[in-house]
């Protein structure tokens, strides 16, 4: 929690207000049982009955000034809250735009999601309440023990005795409830999980049958989080009573003692029954910060699952003095580089060497894990390699600014993702400032210009989030309209055409070959009618370049390439 | 994914502060009567210990309305023995063995109060448990036997949340809320009668407080609940636009468009903040509001009990129990004044929680249901027709007989009802008309848990479970040992890969199974079907994302598998079904042709046409 101070910072003028404020509201609280023995002491005892009218008259002032002090705090404190949940949330959001695919995928998109969304709420609540309840609870003790003594501090005496008590008890509470919260809080993510599990794959759960097995497994997790759930309970259960016992006994205490010190004549009536009020407060404010210390480990696990995002430092950064090659030609590179992912043992990619030039297909085609998307990957500078290095222009991408580099480069991935938009908004993605003729165009190479203007809207049709409401070969050829609309040095494609059928896929592939006319492109294949026609294939076999060529080169003398055209074409078709 | 996430919109748990549910918006149940006399049937069991909570709750809380008064009493004699040393009478002095006898009385009065609050609490909170272990174990009783049709049909966040939040409603309810309102209706009551008892006219002040407490609640709650209604749907967006920029994140960073996600983002995060803090603000306001109210009265009890007291018509000592009285008055008032919104919303979870148990369930299986020992993997369909929804059929009047042993293809276009046949055969969705046999058998006729083991399948949507690498291709079989994992492992060309993980076969697969890809997803489950060592094997579109290379792979050690087994192979791919012993072209429901890869081509058809228009294109671009 601490760790998120800086956050925290800006509203500590706001926070220093509300505890002024929530000061003020509970000595106007602990003045109303003062005045109240006023009236006994002096009005009741002595018959006074203006002064009891005057003293009402006080008291309802005071509660007047109570009450405004409590809203103008609950103002600030909602203000300071929220203030601090929407600071949190942009600083959270903006951190996770500035990771590279290593830190995202070490978070994973469905916790990162959590952490934006629920920690933060989570925080901001536990926020308001530490404002308006962790403040006002040591506050009201504070200012109990002040009247205590002095009203009588002899008396006082009894409250110290105390202490000792409360202290153990916190230290239960401490002790065996807050891990056990924590334990609980574990426990329904494990019910959760077991459960999700079994909605997600209940086909093959029955296919093997495992319905029984499942559950049990679900039965075990439900009897463990029950179990956990009975004992945190139990804890709470016994504390209540005991500290309710606690101040009962206290109070009849007071009167004992009091009484004795009544007869000696060193205490009034008036003044005992304010104590009595006072002793109360103050251990009902305790109870209260005990109840606190419970939330706080919930909080504390938000806040360091925020920190953790907040504190990790994006993998890939800007060289301080970037440079920029000079617009044009549009060489890409590959100079012995060899890369693992963070942790492995094994290189992914080793020792590949190559050159894509404008204006030629390069085409890299291999097995599942050869490395083909990894390397593609490479280039966008997702991943930054171990060692060699990756030109474009003759300038290492390292050197040069992340936003500079992707802006040469036209990047299809493997799974099309669309955003919530119009067609024509998802087509400006590459390019903002694309007119509606560009976007037309790019969609018409795209082979998507049919189905978008069978489309009542046409290029203003919606598409909803996740693209649901378009198939998966639309999605595809809209994501590729994108790349297109950017018109860059460089196209990257990533198996793109896979979700396409032959006939669009050939039809695709003549017309992009038009248009990319001067870029670069390069292209990660399964089908060999993908990279039939490409300049340059390189055949990838476990991260390392086992073939190089043109179709018909590498047909004579690659045999991993004449395996994989085997497997594909009829041996009619290829000759 | 989408499909799980759609769920995910988040749900407020009841706030930790205040009584729960003023001035937040509530959910109403559908049919409020019959789901309270539902929950009312679920708690039945409990019976015996509901009415036990009910006496030691009305215990507790007879005994805690009497003490104030007795503590009064106490006053009273400090009062008047003060009084009379004041007034200067001989030999006065404060009783204090009078003054020991109550506060005896009252020492008991307290422990008893506390001993019978323990207890109700202790009651409740176990029968509170056991009821929600029951629903929670009710619901996943009921998964098990949903058919596949609730699977498809319904969002997984729904379900989730039915079983987390809807759950955990009821319970907070029932241990927290539902005694509290008993005890404060008690307390109500018992106070009330203890107030008339020491003045009317005091207690019709404390009374006269009441309405006015009550409208401000109302007239603030309905004014919060329209700015959380409106939060609400502002941090649904806000969500949803997390959501997908975080699942596009690798498009956002190649396009550029961090900026554009952040700008976005800080739009709708600021119109949050507006809508926040004012309903944040509107909603705080209630209680001290309420708390003002109560001072009010405090000090009219002040002023008022000051005058009677100076006259003689009330004790000292009243006048403090009074105080504490109407402090006790407020807080029961309060409390109950959420009743209705508590009640509500946890009749509403419970009718959701009712009526996922009340969907309607897969068929049993037949007692005279049996399980083949030996299958064959002989399969026969008779003009099997079927549709998800009966009007629209998918499959019409199909004819198919397999023989044991036999690969058999299936091919055509998307929607022709392939993966329908699936569901068909292995009994997730049971004919319309017509019948399928195995061995000669009705599948009808067979254990569906007998029956689906007999199948080896591998789909489209690969899943694997939080666990190791090993945990899951033992999935396919129980008491698989390493060894026989690491065969099937090897056997689907996964064995290397699994190696080059950080902790091999021990490497823990995370919740997405992130942190592999979706071919070596695939190559998982294949190893999986190969160690479940099945009659018949389902490959539907298994390898679409495993090269072709390593498909080939797979196939030949599938081939191995396969011998003596009938396999379905369904692919777009024609390339990996050459070989099939028969190859069926389904379209539209309906089989259009059937024949071996050379039959087919040479009946120039359907299945000709979509050879040549996968090979041929790749062909011309080669002269």
């Amino acid at each position: 929690m601490w760790r998120l101070r800086q956050y925290i910072k800006p509203f500590l003028p706001i926070a220093l207000a509300v505890m002024a404020l929530v000061f003020l509201e509970v000595m106007a609280t602990l003045k109303l049982p003062d005045l109240m023995s006023e009236i006994v002491d002096l009005g009741i005892a002595q018959g006074d009955i203006p002064l009891i009218w005057r003293t009402g008259g006080v008291m309802l002032l005071v509660a007047l000034a109570g009450a405004f002090c409590a809203v103008l705090s609950n103002l600030l404190g909602s203000l300071a809250a929220t203030g601090l949940g929407r600071d949190l949330r942009i600083a959270l959001f903006s951190q996770v735009e500035r990771f590279a695919p290593q830190e995202f995928n070490k978070f994973g998109t469905a916790s990162l999601i959590t952490r934006t969304t629920n920690d933060v709420q989570q925080m901001q609540m536990v926020f308001l309440m530490t404002l308006r309840m962790a403040l006002r609870a040591p506050l009201m003790a504070a200012g109990g023990v002040l009247m205590v003594v002095k009203k009588d501090s002899r008396l006082a005496m009894i409250l110290l005795a105390l202490i000792p008590v409360i202290g153990v008890m916190i230290a239960i509470v401490l002790t065996k409830g807050v891990p056990l919260f924590k334990s609980l809080q574990h426990k329904l993510d494990r019910l959760n999980l077991v459960l999700r599990e079994q909605l997600m794959g209940v086909r093959v759960i029955r296919a093997f049958d495992r319905g029984m097995h499942e559950r049990e497994r679900f039965g075990r997790a439900n009897l463990d989080l029950t179990q956990t759930t009975l004992k945190v309970n139990r804890i709470m259960i016994t504390l209540m009573p005991v500290m309710t016992l606690l101040i009962n006994f206290t109070s009849i205490a007071i009167i004992w003692f009091g009484a004795k010190r009544i007869d000696a004549g060193l205490m009034q009536v008036g003044d005992m029954m304010a104590f009595l009020q006072y002793s109360m407060q103050i251990l009902w404010s305790i109870m209260m910060l005990s109840m606190l210390f419970v939330m706080l480990p919930r909080a504390s696990a938000s806040g360091e699952r925020l920190v953790e995002v907040l504190e990790t430092a994006p993998s890939i950064q800007d060289p301080p003095r970037p440079l920029s090659p000079r617009p044009g030609a549009g060489i890409l590179e590959f100079k012995n580089v060899t890369f693992y992912y963070p942790g492995a043992e094994v290189p992914v990619l080793s020792d590949i060497s190559f050159t894509a030039r404008p204006g030629q297909v390069t085409a890299i085609i291999g097995g599942t894990g050869s490395g083909k998307s990894t390397l593609l990957d490479l280039i966008p500078r997702f991943y930054d390699i171990q060692s060699g290095s990756i030109t474009l222009d003759g300038v290492d991408i390292r050197h040069m600014a992340q936003a500079d580099l992707r802006s040469r480069l036209g990047y299809v991935p493997q799974r099309a993702v669309l955003f919530s938009g119009t067609i024509k908004e998802n087509i400006r993605h590459g390019k903002k400032t694309a007119t509606d003729q560009e976007v037309a165009a790019a969609a018409r190479t795209a082979q998507a210009a049919d189905f978008i203007e069978e489309r009542e809207e046409g290029y203003d049709s919606y598409i909803s989030q996740g693209g649901t409401n378009v198939s998966g070969g639309q999605k595809q050829r809209l994501s590729i309209a994108r790349a297109l609309a950017r018109k860059p040095q460089i196209y990257l494609l990533d198996d793109t055409f896979s979700a396409l059928d032959y006939k669009t896929d050939a039809k695709l592939r003549r017309e992009l070959a038009r248009s990319a006319n001067n870029a670069t492109t390069i292209i990660v294949a399964q089908r060999v009618s993908t990279v039939l026609s490409a300049e340059q294939i390189i055949v990838l076999d476990a991260g390392r370049i086992v073939g190089r060529g043109t179709h018909q080169e590498l047909l004579s003398h690659s045999k991993v390439y004449q395996e994989i055209v085997a497997s594909q074409l009829d041996e009619e078709a290829v000759s | 994914m989408s499909k799980e996430n759609s769920g995910r919109g988040p749900r407020h748990r009841g706030g930790g502060y205040g009584p729960r549910g003023i001035g937040r918006p509530v959910e109403k149940a559908k049919d409020f009567k019959g789901s309270l006399m539902r929950l009312r049937d679920y708690m039945r069991p409990h019976a015996w210990g509901l009415l036990l909570v009910l006496i030691l709750a009305i215990l507790s809380a007879v005994f805690n309305v009497f003490s104030p008064k007795i503590m009064g009493q106490a006053t009273t004699i400090l009062f008047e023995g003060m009084l009379a040393k004041m007034r200067g009478i001989p030999g006065a002095q404060i009783d204090f063995s009078a003054v020991g006898r109550i506060l005896v009385v009252l020492a008991s009065l307290y422990f008893a109060s506390a001993l019978f609050g323990f207890f109700q609490q202790l009651v409740m909170v176990g029968i509170a448990q056991k009821t929600v272990f029951k629903m929670r174990e009710d619901i996943s009783e009921k998964l098990r036997r949903l058919p596949l049709k609730y699977y498809d049909a319904t969002a997984h966040g729904e379900v989730l949340s039915r079983v987390t939040n809807d759950v955990d409603t009821v319970s907070q309810s029932l241990q927290q809320s539902i005694t509290q309102m008993l005890r404060s209706a008690i307390s109500i009551v018992g106070v009330l009668i203890m107030m008339v008892n020491i003045s009317l006219p005091m207690t019709l002040i404390t009374l006269g407080m009441l309405p006015v407490s009550i409208g401000i609640s109302v007239f603030i709650a309905s004014r919060s609940q329209k700015f959380f209604v409106r939060q609400q749907r502002i941090l649904g967006e806000l969500n949803g636009h997390v959501e997908e920029i975080y699942t596009g994140h690798t498009i956002v960073k190649a396009y550029g468009l961090e900026e554009e996600a952040v700008t976005r983002f800080k739009q709708l995060n600021d119109e949050l903040y507006d809508n926040g803090w004012k309903a944040q603000f509107v909603s705080g306001i209630i209680m001290p509001l309420i708390g003002f109210v109560g001072n009010i009265g405090y000090v009219a009890i002040a002023i008022a009990g000051g005058l009677f007291a100076s006259r003689g018509i009330i004790a000292l000592g009243d006048i403090q129990a009074f105080v504490q009285y109407s402090r006790q008055f407020t807080m029961p008032i309060t409390q109950m004044a959420s009743i209705a919104n508590v009640l509500q919303s946890t009749v509403a979870a419970a009718e959701r929680v009712f009526e996922l148990l009340d969907e309607e369930e897969e068929l049993p299986d037949s007692p005279a249901a049996v399980s083949l020992d030996k299958p064959q993997g002989e399969i026969v369909m008779r003009r099997v027709s079927f549709g998800y929804d009966p009007s629209k059929p998918i499959i019409k009047n199909l004819d198919l007989e397999v023989k044991p042993g036999q690969m058999v293809a299936i091919v055509g276009p998307t929607g022709a009802g392939k993966t329908t046949l699936v569901n068909l055969l292995m009994r997730f969705y049971d004919v319309g008309e017509g019948s399928i046999t195995f061995d000669g058998r009705n599948i009808m006729d067979l254990k569906r848990g007998s029956l689906r083991t007999m199948f080896g399948m591998v789909l489209q949507d690969t899943w694997l479970f939080e666990g190791t690498v090993r945990e899951n291709i033992a999935y396919g079989r129980q008491g698989a040992s390493e060894q026989e994992v690491e065969a099937a492992a090897k056997a689907s060309y996964v064995d290397h890969f699994i190696r080059t993980l950080p902790d091999g076969y021990e490497t823990v697969l995370s919740e997405d199974a992130a942190n592999i890809s979706q071919g070596q997803k695939q190559l998982l489950t294949i190893a999986r079907a190969i160690l479940a060592d099945p009659a018949v094997l389902i490959l539907d579109e298994a390898t679409s994302s495993v090269d072709t290379r390593t498909e080939r792979l797979i196939q030949k050690a599938m081939g191995r598998l396969m011998k003596g087994r009938t396999s379905f192979v369904i692919a777009h791919r024609l390339s990996t079904i050459h070989d099939a012993d028969r190859i069926l072209v389904i379209k539209q429901g309906e089989l259009v042709e059937e024949g071996t890869h050379s039959e087919l081509l040479e009946l120039g058809g359907f299945y000709a046409e979509l050879y040549r228009s996968q090979f041929l294109t790749a062909a011309s671009e080669v002269g």
